[in-house]
């Protein structure tokens, strides 16, 4: 049984195995103070509330468990659009890869190689600290010692999205990638995020939305069976900014996703969605909080699961309107298809409100192939498999919709498609 | 064409006998309806020759140009050239009707060894047949069937069963439902589509719809079998007396 002693051996055991980075002085206060955060709320095990569905031990455990490469033959993601790429092969930069970093409304940085830059210090570790209303202790230890990551400055409209490719060559990788946006008043621009990254992943972000700024992310976690991933991403949004996120997860063994959003600003929209599509030995975690405190915000949590074969999904979505955040209009919903009996969702909705004149919604199903309708289609000459296709990518069509724009979305839809067609039943 | 002998089917949970013997021959280019009161099977009838789950068969035979419908899976039905226009069509939320239907039409094709319809000709054919129907641009890139009326659902099912092209159409109480305008509307698609290749079994309560299509045989469904079949004027006999009389008659 694990024991508070144990508990805190596996942590000085993690802290005393991660690669140790070279930092630059300017992030050396954050870094220094996220150690100790780690140190303070230790690393997470089982018996943690924050973890009673997804077992952290793999996540946690000095070295990553080994993850089989993995051939994609589907060619890269979003490979037909203008975009500026950086490529990280197993959590380092690959400078020969990547595209010269520089493009007009942003300035570009590598937090390994950035000198002094005075808005990353202001932002390094802050929103990952102010993240903590429950504990988060693998972010900390990302800030603590994430080994590159990109930082990037929005001033005005990104010419062209930018696009993380994270690749996998290694089959012990363990990365530690930590990355900074900031987006100033007006400015807008889209990430695009695809690719395994390594055998074990352990990405932050921290984005700051200033005042009528939009920021629009889309990612793809890679197709890798065996990988393992956890994911934090912060937010702060200013009035009348908007932050879109959509998450795309086909396979991998462990996938954890944490989003912290906060709305500071008077009429800003947040939406978080994620598609994730699962067969066998794979388990898929979303948790999500979302925090109202500012008057007129828009939230949207949508987040549709697919699983067959023993899958697991599971999502821990929060809506926290703090006092005063009067017309707040929150909405979440968490579903899960089932495709067989064994495959098994674990939802924990919640919603936590102290202001009086709000609209706010959540709900949570799980359930398999509607019979009726796949009576219907089949009835109209559909075979049993292309019908249950068109129903499942259906039923996920409500969070993919979430992606505004088309050619986007057009690619996310493909992969769920190819994914169907492989694992048609 | 549809040739339906001593029919016996149970439902499987509970077992319970709900067509004790049908027989029922239909001829191609010809219209036959089916009425009946509640419970006497007239839609169970229906679901069995679609192929839906639920029911078993316990005795007799169904078959389509001398094929054994009972065989088949419901796709394969279809593409052998049966269709059935639903009592309630189901709602698919997420699916596009345009979606649905060239699917659909291109599915069958694809069984029958066709190539497939191009994008072109699809649009082409969809727009002219759904003005007839009174179907507009937006129902069709509308999700199926959700958010429809009554009676947009049924003008829907014509839609499909006009764009399938089948053989053999079943309309399960297509009439339910819908107002007089409505039906006149459903009726003339129905009628659009008679010729003497294909074969229509028209399942309905009342005697209103068949004002609007003209059926040549007239059967009565009682407690699981065909009790008395005519000619249209059975029709208005029922319409004019109800049920009581004719199941005394033949009890």
């Amino acid at each position: 049984m694990a024991t508070p002693e144990l508990k805190h051996d596996a942590t000085a055991a993690r802290l005393l195995s991660i690669a140790k980075p070279d930092s630059a002085a300017w992030s050396r206060p954050a870094r220094d103070a996220a150690v100790k955060r780690v140190e303070q709320m230790q690393l997470p095990e089982r018996r943690d509330e924050y973890w009673k569905y997804t077992r952290p031990d793999t996540l946690v455990q000095p070295d990553a468990p080994h993850a089989a490469l993995f051939h994609n033959d589907e060619g890269p993601l979003f490979d037909d659009m203008d975009r500026l790429k950086i490529v990280f092969v197993d959590g380092v930069f690959d400078a020969d890869a990547s595209d010269d970093l520089a493009m007009a409304g942003v300035r570009i940085d590598r937090l390994a190689e950035a000198a002094d830059i005075h808005w990353a210090a202001e932002l390094y570790g802050v929103l990952e600290a102010d993240g903590h209303y429950v504990p988060r202790p693998l972010a900390a230890l990302n800030t603590a010692y994430a080994s590159d990551g990109v930082l990037i400055h929005v001033t005005g409209k990104a010419e062209k999205p930018i696009n993380f490719i994270y690749l996998h060559k290694d089959e012990a990788s363990d990365a530690t990638l930590h990355h900074l946006i900031k987006l100033d008043a007006g400015a807008e621009m889209t990430l695009l995020e695809t690719g395994p990254a390594a055998a074990r992943f352990n990405k932050c972000m921290e984005v700051e939305v200033a005042d009528g700024a939009s920021f629009h992310h889309v990612r793809a976690q890679g197709r890798d069976h065996e990988r393992r991933a956890v994911t934090h991403s912060f937010a702060r949004l200013g009035a009348e900014s908007t932050f879109k996120s959509f998450t795309l997860t086909v396979n991998g063994r462990l996938t954890r996703n944490e989003s912290v959003i906060t709305l500071t600003g008077d009429n800003a929209i947040a939406h978080v969605a994620g598609a994730c599509v699962g067969d066998g030995d794979f388990h898929h975690d979303d948790t999500v909080f979302v925090t109202h405190d500012a008057v007129g915000c828009e939230s949207r949590q949508v987040f549709k699961k697919v699983l067959r074969n023993g899958a697991v999904g599971v999502f821990q979505g929060k809506i926290l309107v703090k006092e005063g955040a009067q017309k707040t209009d929150g909405y979440q919903i968490s579903q899960s298809l089932l495709l067989d009996d064994d495959s098994q969702f674990l939802a924990k909705p919640e919603l936590e409100i102290y202001a009086d004149d709000v609209a706010c919604s959540h709900g949570s199903t799980s359930g398999a192939i509607d019979e009726e309708a796949l009576f219907y289609l089949r009835s109209r000459g559909l075979p049993e498999g292309e019908a249950t296709n068109l129903l499942t990518l259906a039923f996920l069509a409500e969070a993919v919709e979430e992606i505004e724009d088309e050619a986007l979305r057009e690619a996310i839809v493909e992969r769920l498609e190819g994914w169907l067609e492989r694992h048609r039943g | 064409m549809l040739n339906i002998k001593d029919l016996h089917v149970e439902l499987e949970e509970e077992g319970k006998q709900i067509l004790k013997g049908v027989d029922l021959t239909v001829e191609a280019g010809k219209v036959h309806a089916i009425m009946g009161p509640n419970g006497s099977g007239k839609s169970t009838l229906s679901y069995v020759l679609s192929g839906r789950d639920g029911y078993e068969v316990t005795g007799g035979s169904a078959a389509l140009d001398g094929e054994d419908l009972l065989e088949m899976e419901p796709e394969e039905r279809a593409a052998a050239g049966l269709f059935l226009a639903f009592q309630y069509p189901v709602e698919i939320p997420g699916v596009g009707n345009m979606t649905f239907l060239r699917t659909a039409v291109n599915a069958q094709r694809k069984a029958r060894g066709q190539d497939e319809m191009s994008a072109a000709d699809f649009l082409k054919e969809i727009r002219a047949k759904a003005k007839d129907l009174k179907i507009d641009a937006d129902m069709l890139k509308r999700p199926v069937n959700v958010g429809f009326s009554g009676g947009e659902k049924k003008r829907n099912e014509i839609l499909q069963m006009a764009m399938l092209e089948p053989k053999m159409c079943i309309l399960d109480e297509t009439d339910s439902g819908l107002d007089v305008d409505a039906m006149k509307l459903v009726a003339d698609g129905v009628n659009a589509l008679r010729d003497a290749g294909r074969g229509f079994l028209v399942i309905t309560h009342y005697q209103r719809l068949l004002d609007h299509i003209k059926p040549d045989v007239v059967h009565i469904m009682a407690d699981g079998r065909i009790v008395k079949t005519g000619g249209p004027e059975l029709a208005l006999e029922v319409e004019n007396n109800g049920y009581a009389d004719i199941l005394a008659e033949v009890a």
